[in-house]
């Protein structure tokens, strides 16, 4: 079958229009198609990673100022923007209002439906916290980031 | 370091015995969850010391684990380029763990494979847990996976949030931590030029699809991953019933393709599926992608019934063993593209020739 259009290529692309109840046939070959902005070619779907990255983008007025960090892993929100990955749990509540809003765009809800979980009782999880969280008031003292330094002794104090 | 798969039952490939449902067009499916130890940076962001600390605690979690205690401990921070290569062809560890390109792995990246699972540590989350099944059979591997991770959960405490759910370093995963996914082979409908307008489906479904290796890999060989594209609102029931309804539509739509190739196009096809056998059979030299697509054409004749005598369980095995760190391996040094394009169709060669029983 040729073109409708160009009446000289075979016709690759079979389009069915229903405009005001009336049905009509148009066959074009791939470059006529193409012409009429018709997309002929199967896209791969964008990375999901970039379509989230633009959709963090494209947030209109942040909840809370690009230079706000977590005060446990320091992720700012800026990073966080640039990068699609958040440092730490701990993130989650910094963020949590942009957070809210992008996971509404993403996923369609912002609330978890699934299972619900129970931390164990077990001691092991303060512990090893504190560990983690010693290890990380040595580096903010050494760095001289004195204010992460002072929330993070207080988020020690609190645990122990 | 040797990496010896060779304990474990099918090299850690539930999969590739073909014996589940549907297997001539489904190879696999899997069931991941991601999750994270509470108290500790995500991998990304962690220090090599918090790395070390969670392989560790996970370690001995998993030694609390009937299933998980007979796994085997393969640290993928220590192992060569090659080795980690292996693991990614085999799909027991991703992309980003294997580190492809680097000349190592992250410090405290491993993985523990058992027969039924494989556990990736210290990935983009601190776990990533995959249960494998062969065939389509979704809500087996949702099942196992589930109560695999309850009995880690109780071990470990977990980043957990009431209002979102299991904490995730990227926000597409959080919630429940799950993407379901299938591996299917839809040449049937790429031939028929039907594949357009069932991807397009996919994705006003909720759903997405990757190639054979997961993100970032290209469709070849007509192999194409499909998996839920959201984590979030929806529990995990849901996502796996909704994943497998799409999926068995999307198997039929593949059957009766097949079924109007051979009526309306019955020789043609016969004639090209034949001759990609032949080529199989007997070439000299096949690069990587070209070894893939052939063996989809024979995939499909025996689906079709064309070809007699050769099982999927080869075919399987053929896919993974084709490929470049398997035939290093084989051969015992690195190969170089041409090396591995002769050892590839040696090895194919060979495997087929067994199979016609001329060996």
């Amino acid at each position: 079958m040729l073109c409708d259009q160009c009446n000289e290529r075979d016709a690759v692309v079979h389009l069915t229009q229903i405009v005001e109840a009336e049905v009509t046939q148009l066959h074009l070959c791939e470059k006529c198609a193409a012409a009429k902005g018709i997309e002929t070619t199967v896209a791969m779907p964008k990375h999901p990673l970039s379509d989230f990255l633009h959709a963090v983008q494209q947030q209109a007025t942040p909840v809370i100022g690009d230079q706000t960090r977590c005060a446990y892993c320091q992720t700012s929100l800026r990073d966080f923007r640039a990068t699609g990955r958040l440092g730490c749990a701990q993130c989650y509540t910094a963020f949590e209002g942009a957070l809210r809003e992008l996971l509404r765009r993403v996923h369609g809800a912002a609330r978890h439906r699934g299972r619900e979980y129970e931390t164990p009782g077990a001691s092991m999880g303060p512990v090893a916290e504190v560990d983690a969280l010693r290890e990380r008031l040595q580096q903010a003292v050494a760095a001289e980031e004195f204010e992460a330094a002072a929330i993070l002794r207080d988020q020690i104090r609190t645990l122990e | 370091m040797m990496l010896d798969l060779s304990l474990l039952p099918d090299g850690g490939m539930p999969w590739i015995t073909a014996s589940g449902p549907h297997a001539d067009i489904v190879l696999s499916s899997r069931v991941r969850l991601a999750r994270n130890v509470a108290g500790f940076a995500f991998s990304p962001r962690a220090r090599d010391g918090e790395r070390l600390r969670v392989l560790q605690q996970v370690r001995e979690a998993a030694a609390q684990s009937p299933v998980l205690s007979r796994s085997v401990l393969l640290r993928v921070d220590e192992m060569t380029a090659n080795e980690r290569r292996l693991l990614h062809e085999r799909h027991l560890v991703s992309r980003e763990l294997a580190e492809l390109e680097a000349t190592s792995a992250r410090c405290g990246s491993a993985v523990l494979v058992s027969d039924e699972a494989a556990l990736m540590i210290n990935e983009e989350d601190h776990l990533r847990l995959q249960v494998f099944r062969s065939g389509f059979d979704i809500n087996g591997a949702w099942e196992r996976a589930s109560a695999l991770e309850r009995e880690l959960g109780e071990q470990l405490p977990l980043a957990y949030h009431q209002e979102f759910g299991f904490l995730t370093s990227c926000p597409t995963n959080v919630g429940t931590g799950l993407r379901a996914s299938v591996l299917v082979h839809l040449p049937g409908l790429v031939l028929t030029q039907e594949i357009g307008k069932v991807l397009t489906g996919l994705q006003q479904m909720g759903l997405t699809y990757r190639g054979l290796y997961g993100e970032g890999s290209e469709v070849v060989g007509n192999f194409f991953q499909i998996s839920n594209q959201t984590t979030l609102g929806r529990s995990e029931d849901e996502l796996c019933d909704h994943l497998s309804r799409v999926v068995s539509h999307v198997i039929s739509r593949e059957a009766e393709a097949r079924r109007v190739l051979s009526r309306d196009a019955g020789y043609i096809i016969e004639d090209k599926l034949w001759r990609a056998y032949g080529t199989l059979r007997y070439a000299r030299s096949l690069g990587a992608d070209e070894a893939m697509n052939l063996l989809s054409g024979v995939r499909l004749a025996v689906g079709m019934f064309l070809i007699g005598g050769l099982s999927v369980y080869t075919l399987n095995k053929l896919l993974v063993f084709s490929q470049l760190a398997h035939l290093s391996l084989a051969e015992g040094r690195a190969l170089t593209e041409i090396e591995a394009n002769l050892a590839r169709a040696r090895h194919v060669r060979g495997v087929l020739a067994a199979e016609a029983g001329e060996a």
